[in-house]
């Protein structure tokens, strides 16, 4: 298969102005949103402290810079961190290479938890908050459909998964729904992922990273 | 354009210029049935083995293949079948005069390549044609999704009785918070057997508490046990073709039904399709269903309709991957699942591709309850379009599963499953279902009409439950001291059913007085006019007797 940037480019150009007029008016719709300042800190390994490990696939913050609904990765790693916080537990940020699924990124990033609590956030929103000694299809909470996962969602998000890393039982994040979310962004979910997926390396490990928001 | 013709701007407000629709993009597999990258049918057999599928050498097999090669394929039909010419096989399925035994003899002698080769010979009249003469239950069916956005037990047990009451001989429900799968499942599973005796249940969660639910007694049966086409997406899954086929005989060896999931789209969703068409993975995923001993297949793209909807040629696909199901002689549960389109023309065009030939199960499901409240992302059709449903039935004398009901009947059955849930919960030691609930439930349209639940309370009552190794007969145990004395031999009828195991075979369903339905007692033997399903006589008078329709008794 030999598919190139900008072909994936024109396509996903295609689709969004196919649907210019349904988009929610979000500050990062139409304008090119610059990639976020990693800085590589080495393999991630498991912690001890009882913190808080979010997990983001490759092309998070660099090849791909927001959510399908135009939200930046900056402000997503802003909220969930700033969530985190709020409950007064510190961060950490890993990369996890081998894999752009929601769940088993989430899962990776729980066993580097020292809490055993993790997040899993892909480039298009769709997220989990995962535990440790879960099967890693199963989950604390999902945010499956990303169209519905906006700024808020990602504050409560950090602060839930916070809670939990303290032993408390948290009020799961009210779920929400939307039909027509599918026959809407479905399609251009598919074009997303495929490019999702082609910075994914399988034989690598986590990486440990910091980022200045 | 400096000035806009108003014809065209009246045709962009229609709903349909809300889906997305996307030009084929065939390195990625964003093409429906027909894929350069496709292999050539073909086989080569040495000693009764398998050494070359579709152009493929046996050294170079990936795990599916192997698995197709193994167990999918009867080597002492392949030489034939594959012989066979495909157009006039394309012919056989819609050719009264062939019946339904020898195509499906010949089917598990050919490689995906070929059933592909085939399937793009037929259009959709045709396709439908092939289904109507395929299906392995004569009669057809149809299941209900039982869900909704607060998971408020009270709720899915009236809404799962009232599906029941109206017709479905399935109902599956799932979660919005995972951890309430038990609870949601024990509530389904009480609430249909209140509106009609001998419904299935199920609860769509991670497989591993699925089958723990299903082992429990809380479920009847199982579904989403997914496969997929391409090797990377399986490995993505943490599966194999070997787990999933042990995943089967957990169930059936607790003599619970189950069926796998699969449907076209998925593998290029999930980014790995290998640039093969939709169709072809799919067909690979029928294979290895059948390989693995499943009786049956729920597809028709589901979760993924968005992707084959928005190519073209794309619905005519997801009717012949469900035609691809029965020909390898499997129930299929054919989709209709999924909101797929903002506009009604569409939605109801894709619907009649199974509604009118019939299938096992037309839709898998229909959504019992207001899509808004539907937690598998909204169904094609939900319980807002009843009695539209209801006069296709009849302008067309199609049996699509579902009766006219009266309202007074719903009311009562709605709320007897709610006080059983009531009486039941006490005994369980699960958070109280209030009076108010159960008043709201009886005449609820949806969650928007329910109370809030103390949902940290509901967790840990539940994660309590499932230590303190709750069963089916706690329930039934419950429901007996609660002077629910029918529902509790109804629910105990059921448990039995696993122990006899008569509705392990293909496309199996129970009728009223919980007698079992299925492709050996009741064989779809269609073979043009006079022969097979034929909606006439005292199911007819059922289903055409619409509360709407004026009697000229009464003018």
């Amino acid at each position: 298969m030999n598919i190139t940037e900008d072909m994936v480019k024109e396509i996903i150009l295609e689709v969004l102005q196919q649907m210019q007029g349904e988009g929610r008016s979000k500050s990062g719709q139409g304008v090119n949103v610059p990639p976020l300042q990693f800085r590589e800190v080495g393999v991630a390994k498991p912690g001890t402290d009882r913190n808080e490990v979010v997990g983001v696939p490759p092309a998070f913050g660099t090849a791909m810079t927001k959510t399908i609904i135009d939200i930046p990765h900056h402000d997503v790693l802003k909220e969930v961190l700033a969530g985190i916080e709020e409950e007064g537990l510190k961060a950490r940020l890993v990369r996890v290479n081998k894999t752009a699924d929601v769940g088993f990124i989430a899962h990776e990033a729980a066993k580097l938890s020292g809490s055993g609590i993790g997040i899993g956030i892909i480039s298009r929103g769709t997220s989990v908050i995962h535990q440790r000694d879960l099967p890693p299809l199963q989950n604390l909470e999902l945010f499956s459909q990303s169209p519905l996962v906006e700024l808020d969602t990602f504050r409560a998000m950090g602060r839930n998964a916070a809670k939990y890393a303290k032993g408390e039982q948290p009020s799961p994040v009210p779920v929400r729904n939307d039909p027509m979310a599918r026959p809407r962004y479905q399609g251009l979910a598919a074009l997303l992922h495929n490019k999702e997926v082609q910075y994914v390396k399988p034989d690598m490990p986590s990486t440990e990273l910091t980022v200045v928001l | 354009m400096a000035k806009r013709q108003k014809r065209f701007e009246v045709l962009e407000q229609r709903p349909i210029h809300k889906d997305g629709f996307i030009k084929e993009w065939v390195e990625v597999g964003l093409v429906a049935m027909d894929s350069p990258n496709d292999p050539v049918p073909g086989i080569k057999i040495q000693g009764g083995k398998v050494e070359e599928l579709d152009g493929k050498r046996r050294e170079d097999f990936d795990m599916i293949d192997f698995w197709i090669a193994d167990h999918y394929i009867d080597t002492s039909v392949a030489e034939e079948a594959m012989a066979l010419d495909s157009l006039k096989f394309a012919r056989m399925l819609v050719d009264i005069s062939v019946p339904r035994s020898v195509i499906v003899r010949l089917s598990v002698g050919m490689t995906p390549a070929k059933i592909l080769d085939v399937l793009k010979k037929l259009n959709v009249v045709e396709l439908m044609m092939a289904m109507q003469k395929l299906r392995p239950r004569r009669t057809p069916s149809n299941q209900a999704h039982v869900t909704n956005l607060k998971d408020t037990p009270c709720l899915l047990a009236a809404d799962g009785a009232e599906a029941a009451y109206r017709g479905f001989s399935e109902v599956e429900t799932t979660v919005g918070i995972g951890r309430y799968a038990p609870m949601n499942a024990l509530s389904l599973t009480l609430g249909s057997q209140v509106g009609r005796p001998g419904v299935l249940a199920q609860c769509a969660v991670e497989e591993a508490l699925e089958l723990t639910m299903g082992m429990r007694g809380l479920t009847h049966y199982a579904e989403t046990v997914s496969v997929y086409g391409t090797e990377q997406v399986f490995i993505d899954g943490d599966d194999t073709p070997w787990s999933k086929a042990f995943l089967a005989s957990a169930y059936a060896s607790r003599g619970l039904k189950m069926r796998y999931t699969s449907g076209t789209g998925s593998e290029v969703q999930m980014g790995y399709s290998e640039g093969k068409s939709m169709l072809y993975l799919e067909i690979r995923c029928i294979m290895i269903t059948k390989a693995a001993g499943v009786q049956g297949l729920q597809n028709g793209s589901i979760s993924c309709i968005g992707v084959p909807g928005a190519v073209p040629g794309g619905i005519r696909a997801v009717l012949a991957e469900n035609v691809a199901t029965v020909l390898t002689d499997m129930e299929v549960a054919s989709g209709n699942d999924q909101t797929f389109t903002h506009a009604c023309i569409r939605n109801t065009a894709r619907m009649l591709m199974q509604f009118l030939p019939g299938t096992d199960l037309i839709f898998s499901g229909y959504s019992a309850v207001p899509n808004y409240d539907n937690m598998f992302a909204g169904s094609t059709h939900d319980c807002d379009d009843y009695d539209d449903y209801l006069v296709l039935q009849r302008d067309l004398q199609v049996d699509g599963g579902l009766q006219p009901v009266t309202e007074e009947k719903v009311i009562e059955v709605r709320n007897r499953a709610a006080r059983a849930l009531q009486a039941v919960f006490e005994e369980l030691l699960l958070p109280t279902i209030t009076d108010e609930e159960v008043e709201a439930a009886t005449y609820a349209h949806g969650s928007k009409d329910m109370p809030d639940r103390n949902v940290p309370e509901d967790l840990r009552a539940i994660d309590e439950m499932m230590k303190r190794g709750t069963t089916g007969l706690d329930i039934v145990r419950a429901l007996a001291k609660h002077g629910f004395r029918q529902e509790a031999e109804n629910m105990l009828a059921m448990l039995k059913q696993k122990v006899s195991g008569d509705y392990l075979h293909t496309s199996a369903i129970f009728d009223e007085n919980i007698h079992v339905v299925s492709a050996v007692n009741d064989a779809n033997d269609y073979q043009g006019p006079g022969t097979g399903y034929r909606l006439e006589g005292k199911r007819w008078d059922i289903l055409k007797d619409i509360p709407m329709a004026i009697d000229p008794e009464d003018i």
